[in-house]
C-alpha cells in the first residue's frame, strides 16, 4: 500500500505564537478559577500567618520557628503548585474532553506542556513572592543574602521541575479532577508533615525520615532550610549538613524518574477509549 | 438516483474524502465495527444513522485518529488517520460527542485560542454570528446552557476553515428550534464546499441535511441510499386502507390509484376512512436496525 504524501500546501502556524496562545490560555483557566486560587495560593499564605501567630518559639540560636517555618511552607507552596496542581487539573482536562478536542486540532503537543510551564511558574513565583512578603512584614522573617539567592533559585526550580512531571504523570491514575484530588491532597500532606514543614524535620521519628527521603519535598525543604536558616542550625540536619549536592542528585533524578512516567503514561483521552 | 456503495474487495478510493474498506474493530469480544466498506465524496454531507452502540461513533472516531483499527483500511483527506500529521489534521474539524470540555475561558477567547492552532483560520467573531453565539462572546465556556455550550462546539469545529467536517450527533439536547437553526448552519457551510460526516440517531435530521444516508446496525452498513429511496421506499408497495362492512381493511400495492379507482367503483360514494400511505423513513429504518430474522 503506497502512502500518499501530507499535502505540501497546508500551512501550520509558527510555534512561537501557538506557545504563547498556550501559555495564556493556562494562566486565564488558573487565576479565574476561585478554587485553584484558594487552595494553591492562598492556603499557604493562610498557614503562614496561622502558624506564625502561633508557633512563636526560639528554635535555637536565637532562630525563630517562623524563620525554620518559612523555608517548609516555601517548598509546601511549590509542591501545590506543580504536582498538586497539576495533578488535578490535567485529570480534570482529561475526563472532561478537553484534552480529547485539543488532541485532534494541528496544535503541536508540546504546546500544551509549555502551557502547564508557564502556569507553574507563574503561580510558583507569586506564590513565593507573597509568602517572602507576609513573612518580612508581618514575622520579622530574615531574608537570604548572597550566594542563599542561588541556592534558592537552583532548588525552587529543580523542585518545581521535579513535582510538575509526577504531576503530569500521577494524573493518568485518577480517573477524573475529583478523584485525583482525592489521592493527592492526602498524600502531599502527609508529606509535608514527615518532611519538616511543620515540625522541624529533626523531631520526626527516624522511620518517619527515611521514608520521606524517598520523595522530592523533603529535599526541597532541606535546601531551602539551607537558605533560610543560619548555617549554625545545620547539624541539627540528620547528616549534620545541608547535603546541597545530595539534594541536587536527588531532586534531578526525580526529574528524570517523572518525565519517563510522563512518557509513558500520558493519555489524550479517557482509558479503554482508544 | 442509487448510490455506488463499495464492496470489501475494491481499492480504496483515494481523491474521496473518507474511503474505508472492510474496517474492523473490537472491544474484547464485542465487535463494535464488523467489516464496514463506505466512501464519502468530496463536497457531500453523508449521515451515519443508527441507534445507541451501532459502531457510529467507534467508526467516526477511527476516522478522526483516536481510535486504533483492528483490521481493515481507512483514507482521509487520502492519508491513513493512524499517522496522524498535523498538516492533515489542519484541515479537519472535529465536533466530538464529548463536546469540548469545560473552560474559564469566554467563548470568543475560546474561539481566539483555537483558530490559533490553524494557519487560515475564520474570523472568530464571524463564527460565533454564525453559530448564534453573538451575545454569549463575553460568557466562559461554564456557564452555557447545554444548547449554547453544544454550538460552541461546533463553532470550535468550524474556526479553523476545515475541508471534512465530522460531527458526533450535534443535535442532542437541542430544542426544536435550535436544531432548525443549526441546519440552516449545516447548510451555509456546504455552500462553501465543505464535506460532513455526521452521526445522528434523527430521522428527519438525516432526511433535512444529508446527500446520502448510511444506516448502521451490529457495525455493520445495512444500507446507503439517498434519503428519499432509503430501503426501497420510493418504490415500497403502499398500503391503502378503509372500512367495508365496519371491518377495518387493507391492501398492499404497487398501483395504488388504479387500487382505488376500483375501491371507488364498489362503493356509492365516498369510499368510508380511505388512507393512502407509503412507508415513512421511520419505518424502513426501524425495519433495518431490527434484529436479523
Amino acid at each position: 500500500m503506497t502512502m500518499t504524501p501530507v499535502r505540501p500546501d497546508v500551512a501550520l502556524p509558527p510555534l512561537a505564537s501557538v506557545y504563547r496562545t498556550r501559555g495564556s490560555v493556562e494562566l486565564k483557566e488558573f487565576f479565574r478559577q476561585r478554587e485553584s486560587v484558594v487552595f494553591t495560593l492562598l492556603f499557604p499564605v493562610i498557614l503562614l500567618v496561622v502558624f506564625g501567630a502561633v508557633l512563636d518559639y526560639d528554635i535555637g540560636g536565637g532562630v525563630t520557628f517562623t524563620q525554620y517555618f518559612m523555608a517548609g511552607i516555601v517548598a509546601a507552596g511549590i509542591l501545590g503548585a506543580s504536582l498538586q496542581n497539576m495533578a488535578i487539573s490535567i485529570a480534570t482536562e482529561r475526563s472532561d474532553g478537553t484534552l480529547k478536542s485539543l488532541a485532534g486540532t494541528p496544535m503541536p503537543k508540546s504546546a500544551y506542556f509549555i502551557g502547564k510551564i508557564v502556569q507553574v511558574l507563574a503561580v510558583t513565583l507569586l506564590i513565593i513572592a507573597i509568602l517572602l512578603a507576609v513573612g518580612v512584614l508581618a514575622y520579622g522573617i530574615d531574608l537570604p543574602s548572597g550566594s542563599d539567592w542561588f541556592t534558592f533559585a537552583w532548588v525552587a526550580a529543580l523542585g518545581s521541575a521535579s513535582c510538575t512531571l509526577l504531576g503530569i504523570a500521577v494524573s493518568s491514575l485518577a480517573k477524573n479532577g475529583r478523584s485525583a484530588s482525592a489521592m493527592v491532597t492526602p498524600i502531599a500532606l502527609v508529606l509535608q508533615f514527615i518532611s519538616g514543614v511543620f515540625f522541624q524535620f529533626s523531631q520526626v521519628p527516624v522511620w518517619m525520615q527515611t521514608v520521606a527521603s524517598f520523595f522530592p519535598l523533603k529535599w526541597m525543604a532541606q535546601g531551602l532550610r539551607s537558605v533560610f536558616l543560619p548555617d549554625a542550625l545545620a547539624s541539627a540536619e540528620p547528616a549534620g549538613s545541608w547535603e546541597l549536592g545530595r539534594v541536587a542528585l536527588v531532586l534531578a533524578l526525580w526529574c528524570l524518574a517523572g518525565l519517563a512516567l510522563c512518557v509513558a503514561t500520558f493519555r489524550w483521552q479517557d482509558r479503554g477509549t482508544d | 438516483m442509487v448510490a455506488a456503495v463499495p464492496s470489501a474487495g475494491d481499492a480504496l478510493d483515494t481523491s474521496a474524502a473518507i474511503s474505508i474498506r472492510g474496517l474492523v474493530k473490537r472491544y474484547g469480544d464485542f465487535v463494535a465495527v464488523d467489516g464496514l466498506d463506505l466512501d464519502i465524496r468530496r463536497g457531500e454531507i453523508f449521515a451515519l444513522l443508527g441507534p445507541n452502540g451501532a459502531g457510529k461513533t467507534t467508526t467516526v472516531e477511527i476516522c478522526e485518529g483516536y481510535r486504533k483499527r483492528d483490521a481493515g483500511e481507512v483514507r482521509v483527506l487520502g492519508e491513513d488517520p493512524a499517522d496522524g500529521a498535523r498538516r492533515w489534521k489542519a484541515q479537519l474539524g472535529i465536533v466530538l460527542q464529548s463536546g469540548a470540555g469545560d473552560s474559564q475561558l469566554t467563548c470568543r477567547e475560546l474561539l481566539r485560542a483555537q483558530a490559533s492552532y490553524f494557519s487560515d483560520p475564520r474570523d472568530p467573531d464571524e463564527v460565533l454570528q454564525l453559530v448564534g453565539l453573538t451575545e454569549k462572546a463575553n460568557v466562559r465556556g461554564r456557564a452555557l446552557s447545554g444548547g449554547q455550550r453544544r454550538r460552541l462546539d461546533v463553532a470550535l469545529g468550524i474556526v479553523g476553515r476545515p475541508t471534512l467536517l465530522f460531527l458526533d450527533e450535534p443535535t442532542t439536547g437541542f430544542d426544536p428550534e435550535a436544531r432548525r437553526q443549526f441546519w440552516s448552519l449545516i447548510r451555509s457551510l456546504r455552500e462553501l464546499g465543505t464535506t460532513m460526516l455526521l452521526t445522528t440517531h434523527y430521522l428527519d435530521e438525516a432526511e433535512a441535511l444529508a446527500d446520502r444516508v448510511g444506516v448502521i446496525a451490529h457495525g455493520r452498513l445495512m444500507e446507503v441510499a439517498v434519503p428519499s429511496s432509503l430501503g426501497g421506499r420510493e418504490t415500497a408497495p403502499a398500503v391503502v386502507s378503509w372500512t367495508e362492512d365496519g371491518v377495518r381493511r387493507s391492501a398492499d400495492t404497487a398501483t395504488p390509484t388504479a387500487f382505488v379507482r376500483e375501491l371507488a367503483a364498489r362503493f356509492p360514494g365516498e369510499v368510508p376512512d380511505l388512507a393512502v400511505a407509503r412507508p415513512t423513513l421511520e419505518d424502513v429504518y426501524l425495519r433495518m436496525i431490527g434484529e436479523p430474522a
